[in-house]
């Protein structure tokens, strides 16, 4: 018994469309728009409480030729990449620095671990005043927010180097340095990388919290703008553009972590 | 008696205590023996005994409480001590070669020759085609070969091998111990190994050291006199069944006491 060929091509096409992510990726997208726009239709809603996606499309095409879109994304990015930067490096280096003396690390962990569950949100008000609506208290709380989980993971990843893997590096005579570049920085990347893929997304948290906060620039300030003035249109273009920032940071991290970590492409497909 | 310049390794009143939470554990104990330029010798002892925390002492990790390890034939350019553990230990992110050749990275030899010497190990332990291969594709039996060419390409003056057989099927196991003999035949070094396997020793050593559970001390020091080349039929000389049984009398007094 032969099956009929239109079942058999039908199989083959959902087989091939569900292994397609790209495709399905911009199928789940189009349905999305449709869904929305189907909703604003239907309820009739007005545009200040919910624009439909060819007035939001309209409002980012008009932002984006007026050079307005670019001059508050790329302000909100640089203070993500400067975050990115300090945090990272300070947690890094603290990370390191903690993992040799573990007295310092007994001290200074409630402390740590009582400054992860302080929200940023509240701590962002403080940086402002301290430190100005400005720049800098911009970058300073995102990479506040970035700092906690990469020196955490720093710290965890460099514990748990395996003992025994130090212990042939000494058998070895390997100096200190060629401990961390051969078996330390190894060995804790994989754990690193998962503190800065956390991280990374949550710097965009930060900026838009500082930004929100106070200032004259960026994507935050732009979303205040928006709501200031019932432009409910920009405030989608300016979360839409967060979401695609956030969206492409984590997959950088991605992107990374796979070609670091290729050795291990074998754990995931188990 | 060997004269002191043959002498490649001599251990006098070696002292190891830990120190934990729940008091102090001595693991050595005035331990001595010396052992002659190239000779191959196995060491045999109770489980826990000490026989790891010894090779460990020689190879420099752990810091001796009381006594000296000393290697009277110094020679600057070579490390004395290569060091293969019990389990393989490869770092599993790099692959079979960069394991071989991370003793030679660590020592900033320039790159031609570390990819010469590292291909000329891989050929001694037979691994050719699976250079680019992880740790985590290799089988146990590979694995414990790559560590023990890891050990090799420092060309050591003395190999400590920690049971480097131990998790191996009997007859893999046969077969590594004679792959052993060829390198150590070829290499001439010396060779200081711990195994569980009486017969494995019998049929490696020149000589066999029976150590007591904790504290250890030495407690025989039995020559095997079978001729060289060893072949699989020597297994069945009187002279080894007569080896075998002293071993064994000896291992079964020493563990009965302590425990
Ligand atoms: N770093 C350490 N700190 C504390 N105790 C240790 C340490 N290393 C080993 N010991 C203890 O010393 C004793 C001897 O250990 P060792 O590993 O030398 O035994 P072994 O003879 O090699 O045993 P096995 O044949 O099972 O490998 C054990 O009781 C062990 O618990
Ligand atoms: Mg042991």
């Amino acid at each position: 018994m032969k099956e009929p060929p239109s079942a058999a091509t039908k199989i083959d096409f959902w087989q091939r469309l569900s292994r397609n992510r790209a495709l399905l990726l911009l199928l789940s997208l189009l349905l999305f728009l449709l869904i929305w726009q189907m909703l604003v239709i239907v309820l009739n809603l007005p545009g200040f409480i919910l624009p439909s996606p060819a007035e939001v499309g309209r409002k980012f095409l008009s932002v984006l030729s007026t050079g307005l879109l670019w001059r508050h994304f790329s302000s909100t990015l640089g203070e993500i990449l400067l975050g990115l930067l300090i945090g990272i490096s300070a947690a890094t280096l603290l990370g390191y620095a903690l993992s040799k003396s573990p007295l310092a690390e007994r001290l200074l962990s409630p402390f740590l671990v009582g400054s992860q569950s302080i929200p940023m949100v509240a701590v962002a008000p403080l940086l402002v005043i301290w430190f100005g609506p400005g720049l800098l208290s911009k970058v300073l709380i995102c990479s506040l927010t970035v700092f906690f989980p990469v020196l955490i993971n720093t710290l965890v990843g460099l514990r748990d180097v395996p003992p025994e893997l130090r212990e042939v590096m000494r058998s070895l005579r390997a100096t200190p340095a060629q401990m961390l570049r051969y078996l330390e920085i190894p060995a804790a990347l994989p754990v690193f990388l998962g503190g800065l893929r956390v991280g990374a997304s949550l710097s965009v948290i930060g900026a838009i919290v500082g930004e929100l906060v106070a200032s004259d620039r960026g994507l935050g300030f732009l979303i205040n703008v928006g709501r200031g003035q019932y432009d409910t249109a920009l405030v989608f273009v300016a979360v839409i553009c967060l979401v695609v920032l956030a969206a492409s940071l984590y997959g950088l991290v991605l992107l990374l972590e796979n070609k670091v970590l290729s050795w291990q492409t074998w754990r995931k497909e188990a | 008696m060997p004269s002191p310049s043959e002498i490649a390794l001599q251990v006098s009143d070696l002292e190891v205590t830990f120190i934990d939470s729940d008091g102090t554990l001595e693991v050595l104990d005035k331990l001595n023996f010396s052992i002659a330029r190239n000779a191959f010798v196995c060491i045999v002892g109770p489980s826990g005994g000490g026989k790891s925390t010894l090779l460990r002492a020689v190879a420099g990790l752990i810091q001796p409480n009381g006594g000296k390890v000393l290697f009277p034939g110094e020679s600057e350019s070579k490390p004395q001590t290569g060091l293969v553990f019990q389990k393989p230990n490869l770092f599993p992110w790099r692959t079979l070669r960069e394991n071989i050749s991370l003793p030679l990275e660590i020592d900033h030899r320039p790159d031609a020759e570390i990819s010469r010497l590292t291909q000329e190990m891989i050929h001694l332990v037979g691994l050719e085609g699976f250079e680019k291969a992880y740790p985590h594709e290799l089988s146990g039996g590979m694995a414990q070969r790559v560590a023990i060419a890891r050990c090799l390409v420092q060309d050591p003056e003395i190999l400590l091998l920690d049971e480097p057989f131990g998790q191996l099927d009997a007859l893999t196991r046969e077969r590594m111990g004679d792959e052993l003999l060829r390198i150590w035949n070829e290499q001439r070094k010396t060779v200081l190994m711990v195994t569980h396997s009486i017969p494995e020793a019998i049929f490696l050593a020149d000589r066999v050291l029976v150590l007591t559970s904790r504290p250890a001390r030495v407690i025989m020091d039995l020559p095997i006199t079978l001729p060289r080349p060893r072949t699989d039929a020597m297994r069945y000389l009187p002279e080894f069944t007569e080896a075998s049984r002293l071993l064994h009398e000896q291992l079964k007094g020493s563990t009965a006491p302590a425990n």
